[in-house]
């Protein structure tokens, strides 16, 4: 029931924001909705109900861990909606960046799309069955499409326009891979046996057939990579989360990110369990370097606030991916990692709506002297580039070396180094970036400038303190999630040799000490 | 060679190629939807358990929703942006029915090295799903102007489709409608998105969109 | 027996121009000229003088013999209505493609040495449909070929054509559909036919067979529209001995054959007149689909 409920509470409380007509209980709705949500998910840590439905909805640790960053950033992002439509509120508005006038889509819409992309992420989140999962991810993008559309001018249309297009196409590739692995469950006497519900696969992952199996990881690797944002097939990412509102630019890159790469983990643990991590690993790794190494390329020379962050998305998209194919310790840190890098970036992007309510650009070289207009969020723009580059204490940091490590004990140095390099590549550039806008002078065109408002800082502030306490603390039910993650992606010899030598643990044990990637840079 | 779901899948290749070297943004809608009402029925052909309601009930739907609605869908934002009726390609009509012509001919020769687990209805499907994607694929990457991007979508769709129908096997009906429902809310949405394109733009070439890079 | 697809080709080719134009007089409402018109105009062309320009050399005057010889020696290779070709040898169908070849390289040469930018351009315009047209010809042929023979595509034309049978259209209709539209556009390209040439045009800027034979008169001009009229029979015929199945009843099949090709000239005509010459770009979009369908056809056959 509480499964249902999770699905069709925002679903109803969408149709519902496009029928009402005050502003002030629309709004309302949104937070309420938001903290039924939130409460019904954390019930799920408690007590985790049994699968409903044909067993096509089921929570597994996976799955609660997803759904558990989905509902608290939409907590977060729907408190500070409210401070944002608060802003946002006049008919007309002058782009400051070329001096035109445009006016908002209708809060209606705003407010109904927000709450069905809540819907079907969830419903990504909870499907067990990979053809329901297929239809939740191409319900986000048909849901957050508008979202990004939410100031109504070419570029935001230019950048909906690129995002409906390559995710819808990259996805139609996702629904050929269901195909091809409901070809590779068909038995030799051409009888479907296996439905392509994710335990009886596992189950009966032994009678997979392994040619059809990779064909189908590929179509799925590219289809939900193309969502997840991994490069090269990120083209779409950087200007749906420059042109997106703040608040929902910290969903896509925080929420819906990691829904797709839910996708691609959900077939990476087939592989794994048919035997054929073999060829799935590699690739994984292969994508991730070649995010981290775009991402690093394009963040050295970004002029653009949010652009930057959205590239720093790709990277962590990379970390996490890369987290994966090592395998072992690997995913601990990058399902931890997935946790750290929601809540940070999430609080960025919403301190970079902040900063963009009060000068109205996003280039980089007009927004300086932070430390004197906007004093807290100067600190928390120093706080959230320590805490996404992966600097001790926060959370990141400890993510981050724990994948590094599983990659050295692997003797995988080659990723090690490739891994290494690129970090302090970014480290580099975005302290350059970061830095400039915080310190520097006053900016010579001070805007008609929104100050900060207590309702602006809340969910930033919130956001950074969590990812700050998981850096000096994992909470045991945390720490359990992520191993039982772990455990699912691991080859029964693998979960043997890990029994016998738990990496984690050690790693964990390790987080005081002092690393020498920091002494790198 | 002559069984009414070969006469289909050869139609869809023709459909192909003739949408690569078609340039009136018209003719293009029409004979995606011919393509689309084609492969709806396939689901009623490749069935070996013969007539079902479940079946059926797929086959209306896809080919209402692919023969008529997304056409129609087409057909009305194609109005209200009042564009321009020639598709614009980046790489020239002949050059796109040639590179048609190689990419259906690389799919017979991967389908000929595939192995399929089971026998399909005809041993056509596999490529021609195949070639049906890729031209898909070609046309969106090669086609300026949105509307005939979203064509593209559609033959890529009805390409996944093909394969969907004749080697997986059924899908629950839930599901069925659900990546059905999807197809169409985004074609819905993307017909939306042209018109603001062209409202904002006063046309839908796509090369206009090209503020955004780094 | 051997000789009658030949005397056939040789007694009635003017004849089928005389269908085409009586069936694009009735198209336009007009009674038209008499059947047999093709006849007339070749023996009073044939009764007069030539006159030859001065800056011409010999290939002028040899450009109309070449060309009428490798029509006829072509001709004697193509069987008709099951009756086997005077001439036949494994691989022959290309040596057919490039007598074919060779009369239009003479035709193109003649009217390069009459140094006329006209003619120059119009053999250009010529050279380039044909280049385009002629992998239809070969890939279509290799189709039937396979198909027919079910073995290796270098086999004789009277094999392949007399193989043609109901069987065949059963099992594999849609190739054998495929192959014949492209060899009817093909047909309508190498004989200057409407969608690509305007055999009536009087403008020799859009002009690509007419201009090339300008300057060519009296009997040198016969013997160009003889060689015209045949390779007309012999496209249409190529056409009419690969659709048309076989009954193994001469009479019969000699008989459905003849009023095949009589069908196919009222069907050039109807094209003609209902349809509008395209614009050159077009003309190599057309010629390129129709090697796109046989080549589809080939891979279709391939697969089967």
């Amino acid at each position: 029931m509480i499964l249902l409920a999770l699905i069709l509470v925002p679903t109803l409380a969408g149709g519902l924001a496009f029928a009402m007509r005050a502003k002030m209980w629309r709004r309302t709705l949104l937070i309420a909705t938001a903290l039924v949500h939130a409460a019904l998910t954390a019930s799920l840590w408690i007590d985790r109900p049994g699968p409903v439905l044909n067993q096509w909805l089921a929570v597994d640790s996976l799955g609660l861990l997803f759904l558990s960053i989905v509902s608290g950033l939409f907590l977060a992002s729907a408190v500070y909606s409210i401070a944002y439509l608060r802003e946002e509120e006049a008919a007309r508005h002058i782009d400051r960046e070329e001096g035109f006038l445009f006016s908002n889509e209708p809060e209606a819409v705003f407010v109904g799309c927000l709450l069905l992309f809540l819907a079907s992420m969830t419903m990504v989140t909870l499907s067990h069955h990979l053809g329901l999962l297929w239809v939740g991810i191409e319900g986000t993008t048909l849901a957050s499409a508008p979202l990004i559309y939410f100031h109504r001018h070419h570029r935001s249309l230019e950048a909906t326009w690129k995002y409906i297009l390559i995710c819808s196409v990259g996805i139609a590739l996702a629904l050929m891979g269901n195909f091809v692995l409901s070809v590779a469950t068909t038995s030799p006497d051409g009888r479907h046996e296996i439905p392509l519900i994710v335990h009886r696969l596992l189950e009966n992952a032994g009678r997979i057939r392994v040619d059809w199996l990779r064909a189908a990881f590929l179509f799925f690797l590219v289809g939900y990579g193309t969502k997840m944002g991994l490069a090269p097939l990120h083209t779409w990412l950087p200007d749906a989360h420059s042109e997106a509102p703040s608040p929902v630019s910290a969903l896509l890159s925080g929420a819906l990110l990691n829904c797709a790469f839910l996708g691609i983990l959900r077939v990476h643990q087939l592989c794994v369990a048919a035997g054929e991590a073999a060829f799935s690993s590699p690739l994984l790794i292969l994508f991730g370097v070649l995010s981290l190494t775009v991402a690093a390329v394009f963040i050295m020379r970004q002029t653009d606030i949010k652009r930057m962050l959205a590239y720093s998305s790709v990277e962590h998209m990379g970390v996490q991916v890369i987290g994966v194919g090592l395998g072992g310790a690997g995913v601990f840190g990058a399902m931890l990692h997935s946790v750290n890098h929601s809540l940070t970036k999430a609080a960025l992007f919403l301190t970079a709506g902040n900063i963009l309510a009060y000068f109205g650009r996003k280039r980089v070289d007009e927004v300086s002297g932070m430390n004197r207009a906007l004093p807290t969020s100067a600190v928390l723009w120093i706080a959230g580039f320590l805490a996404i580059t992966g600097s001790p204490p926060f959370g990141a940091f400890l993510s981050e070396f724990t994948i590094l490590k599983a990659a050295l004990d692997g003797e995988r140095f080659v990723v090690a180094v490739l891994y290494l390099v690129m970090l302090a590549l970014i480290f580099v550039g975005m302290a350059n970036i970061f830095l400039r806008m915080a310190q520097g002078g006053r900016p010579k065109t001070k805007g008609p400038g929104a100050r900060e408002t207590p309702l602006a800082l809340l969910s930033p502030v919130l956001l950074l303190s969590c990812t700050l306490v998981l850096g000096l603390y994992v909470p045991r039910p945390l720490e359990n999630v992520c191993r039982d993650v772990q455990s699912s992606l691991e080859t029964p010899a693998r979960a043997r040799a890990a029994a016998e030598k738990p990496e984690a643990r050690t790693v964990l044990s390790h987080s005081t000490v002092r690393p020498n990637r920091t002494l790198k840079k | 060679m002559t069984s009414p779901s070969d006469i289909i899948l050869v139609l869809v290749i023709l459909i192909n190629l003739l949408l690569l070297g078609t340039g009136r943004l018209r003719s293009c809608i029409r004979a995606v939807a011919v393509q689309g009402a084609a492969i709806g029925l396939l689901p009623l052909l490749v069935s070996s358990a013969g007539f079902s309601p479940r079946l059926t009930l797929v086959a209306v739907v896809s080919v209402a929703l692919k023969g008529f609605v997304f056409p129609w869908l087409l057909f009305r934002s194609m109005r209200s942006a009042n564009v321009r009726h020639e598709v614009d390609p980046v790489i020239g009509y002949t050059a796109s029915i040639l590179a048609g012509v190689v990419l259906t001919g690389a799919s017979f020769w991967m389908a000929s090295r595939l192995q399929l687990p089971i026998v399909p209805v005809s041993d056509l499907v596999l490529p021609v799903a195949l070639s049906t994607i890729l031209c898909g694929l070609l046309l969106i990457v090669s086609r300026r102007q949105a509307l005939s991007q979203v064509v593209g979508y559609l033959v890529l769709e009805n390409g996944i489709y093909i394969f969907g129908t004749a080697l997986a096997h059924e899908e629950p009906l839930l599901v069925e409608m659900g990546i059905l429902l999807d197809v169409f809310v985004a074609v819905l949405v993307m017909g939306v998105a042209v018109f603001h394109i062209s409202r904002e733009f006063d046309h839908i070439d796509v090369d206009h969109l090209a503020r955004l890079k780094d | 027996m051997r000789f009658v697809p030949l005397i056939l080709a040789l007694a009635l080719a003017p004849l089928l121009r005389g269908i085409i134009n009586r069936t694009k007089a009735r198209f336009a409402g007009r009674a038209g000229p008499p059947l047999l018109q093709a006849y007339y105009d070749l023996s009073k062309l044939l009764r007069k003088g030539a006159v030859y320009s001065h800056t011409t050399t010999w290939v002028f005057r040899a450009g109309p013999i070449v060309s009428l010889s490798g029509v006829l020696v072509a001709a004697t290779l193509l069987p008709f209505g099951n009756c086997p070709s005077a001439v036949a040898f494994p691989g022959d169908l290309v040596v057919f493609v490039y007598l074919l070849a060779v009369g239009r390289f003479f035709t193109v040469a003649a009217a390069l040495d009459t140094g006329s930018a006209f003619e120059g351009m119009g053999s250009s315009r010529e050279v380039f449909f044909s280049a385009l047209a002629e992998p239809s010809l070969l890939l279509g042929m290799a189709a039937v070929a396979r198909e027919s023979i079910g073995g290796s595509a270098f086999t004789s034309l009277s094999e392949i054509l007399s193989a043609a049978s109901g069987h065949l259209w059963v099992n594999l209709g849609l190739i054998l559909v495929f192959v014949a539209v492209a060899l009817f556009v093909v047909c309508l390209a190498e004989n200057a036919r409407m969608p690509v040439d305007d055999p009536t045009t009087h403008l020799e800027l859009t002009m690509i067979h007419e201009v090339m034979v300008l300057d060519h008169g009296g009997p040198d001009f016969a013997l160009v529209n003889y060689a015209a009229a045949l390779k007309l029979w012999l496209t249409a015929a190529l056409i009419v001995g690969i659709v048309v199945p076989s009954t193994h009843l001469l009479v019969v099949d000699v008989a459905v054959s003849l009023s095949a090709m009589a069908f196919l000239a009222v069907l050039i005509g109807a094209v003609e007149s209902t349809m509008a010459r395209l614009r050159m770009v077009r003309v190599q979009q057309l010629l390129i689909g129709a090697a796109t369908l046989t080549f589809l056809a080939l891979i279709l056959e391939y697969r089967a």
